[in-house]
């Protein structure tokens, strides 16, 4: 909004509304109030015993001083975008459609490898939804006429394809109200962000990873797509070890040549959560 | 995240070039016949322990409700878009980035800046701790650091989790590292990070002390 990208007319300040609890569902799992910050989303005594994942994921992004603020609604629709976005001198597909994509053919050294279209090439930024989507976790929301929907987040975040300004399949004016969580996996819970620098910066490849005792388990991949990135028959291999995973989850991968190396570098971060794993 | 801070920079120079020629130029049909007045609402805030009543645009920011109305300039404007901290500021007991918030979103909350926690005749712990350990070259970020420091040290009290926490459910420690990793949204160009760690871990250590750890 600073840098007039977005100008909405009106803002509807939803702070006030009580959606700020974590509470157990009936079937065993969480429900997680759509306005619950990262910080109190990841200290949760709840989420830190049965949901490690998650907790690792959001305090592996962003600030404290972030986190504080941010929501778990809020933190799920940061938008797909990538440092063109923001520059109205550049072509971007997504800030304008139509216009073209400065990316492709540009500097895309952090941009997606997998799920991406001729129209854009940008990923998602987040954290906290990749462990979501590890997780299996399903946004609850609202419509403006009252109605109410349940959205599994595999299909919460879309791939760009021939709309790249949409980043989600929310409705105008469809307000999300929770997130729940199913039931907890066991297994040992990690999350590998790999990032420029130590603390406070955007993924250049992350793996949000659950990890049973007998070795198979599950892992989902952020900064390398327009969502986050899991392949649930990638994950079947899992006990077979990284390389045999990233070959399923990365196979219809078209990197450009300055991103080349998240693919390797994916596979070693699954290598190290698994290592990690077998040694907890 | 670097290149990102650097092409948006580029983008907001690009950008206000670019206004400066619409306006030199306006677009028939971009022009409004007559901009619509600003929206101003009503907000009273506790500041530093004293209620104030302010009568603001709605897109002002509470850095910018702190800095240009209240004239309480100790809180800084680094970047405006979330990325140095500067603007650290300790709302409700939480720190937050104050350049992030609109102030009508904090009708009632308390909040407490750099001039609320201690005075050149009477200096918070950290700000003196900051003092003696050199924290600080050109000062620009200091407000924010101490700030932050102020409220990490609070955190780690009450066991707020960290990335570099190797086991989620034990309570988390005043180490190094811990405040290093939690003091990750507050940027320094001057580089005077080893020197605010070292305040930091005198006044850690000075707490950790009177809690009879
Ligand atoms: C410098 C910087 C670094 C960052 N680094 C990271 C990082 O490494 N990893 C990471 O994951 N994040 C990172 N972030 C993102 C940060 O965590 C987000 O800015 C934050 O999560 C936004 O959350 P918010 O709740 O303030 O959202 P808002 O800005 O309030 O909302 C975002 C969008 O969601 C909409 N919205 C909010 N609530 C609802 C609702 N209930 N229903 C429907 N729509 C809603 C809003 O209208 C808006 O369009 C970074 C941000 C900054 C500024
Ligand atoms: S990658 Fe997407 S966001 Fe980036 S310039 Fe291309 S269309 Fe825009
Ligand atoms: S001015 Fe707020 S974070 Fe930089
Ligand atoms: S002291 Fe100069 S920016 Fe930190």
């Amino acid at each position: 909004m600073k840098l007039e990208i977005e100008t909405p007319r009106h803002l509807v300040d939803v702070q006030d509304l009580k959606l700020d609890r974590i509470e157990p569902t009936t079937d065993g799992g969480l429900r997680i109030g759509a306005l619950v910050t990262n910080t109190a989303l990841a200290a949760d005594t709840r989420v830190r015993r049965d949901y490690g994942v998650l907790t690792r994921a959001i305090v592996a992004g962003a600030s404290g001083q972030l986190r504080n603020k941010a929501t778990t609604a809020g933190n799920l629709l940061q938008r797909t975008r990538c440092p063109y976005f923001y520059d109205p001198n550049m072509p971007c597909n997504k800030r304008k459609p139509g216009s073209g994509c400065a990316a492709i053919g540009g500097y895309s050294r952090q941009l997606a490898v997998i799920g991406s279209s001729d129209q854009c090439i940008a990923t998602y930024p987040g954290d906290m939804a990749v462990a979501m989507r590890v997780l299996d976790a399903m946004v609850e929301t609202v419509k403006a006429d009252g109605t109410s929907r349940a959205i599994p987040i595999a299909d919460f975040h879309r791939l760009p394809g021939e709309k790249p300004h949409l980043d989600n399949n929310l409705e105008a004016g469809e307000l999300i109200t929770a997130v729940t969580l199913p039931r907890p996996l066991g297994g040992t819970h990690h999350y590998e962000k790999v990032r420029d620098r130590a603390s406070y910066a955007f993924a250049l490849v992350s793996v949000a990873a659950v990890i049973q005792k007998d070795g198979s388990g599950r892992a989902a991949f952020g900064g390398v797509a327009h969502k986050p990135w899991r392949v649930e028959a990638a994950d079947a291999v899992m006990t077979q070890g990284a390389a045999a995973v990233t070959a399923r989850a990365f196979a219809n991968a078209r990197p450009t040549e300055n991103n080349a190396f998240k693919i390797p570098l994916a596979t070693r971060a699954l290598a190290a959560t698994i290592a990690e794993g077998k040694s907890a | 995240m670097m290149s990102e801070i650097e092409m948006s920079r580029r983008g907001v120079l690009a950008g206000s070039a670019a206004a400066a020629a619409l306006a030199a130029a306006p677009p028939a049909e971009a022009q409004p016949a007559k901009a619509p007045a600003p929206a101003i609402m009503p907000v009273s805030l506790t500041i530093n322990g004293k209620r104030r009543d302010l009568n603001l645009d709605t897109r002002t920011t509470l850095l910018d409700a702190l800095r240009e109305h209240l004239k309480l300039t100790g809180t800084k404007k680094g970047c405006d878009h979330g990325q140095c901290g500067a603007c650290t500021v300790i709302v409700n007991g939480e720190r937050i980035n104050s350049c992030l918030s609109l102030a009508v979103q904090h009708q009632g909350d308390e909040v407490k800046t750099i001039e609320g926690l201690g005075t050149p005749d009477k200096l918070h712990p950290m700000q003196a701790a900051f003092v003696r350990h050199d924290g600080y070259q050109c000062g620009y970020c200091t407000p924010g650091q101490i700030c932050s420091a102020v409220a990490v040290l609070d955190e780690i009290k009450r066991g707020v989790p960290s990335h570099v926490q190797a086991d989620l459910s034990a309570r988390p420690q005043p180490t190094d590292i811990e405040m290093r990793e939690r003091m990750s949204g507050n940027i320094c160009r001057c580089g005077a990070y080893s020197n605010i760690a070292e305040a930091m871990a005198e006044v850690a250590g000075a707490t950790v002390k009177e809690m009879g750890a």
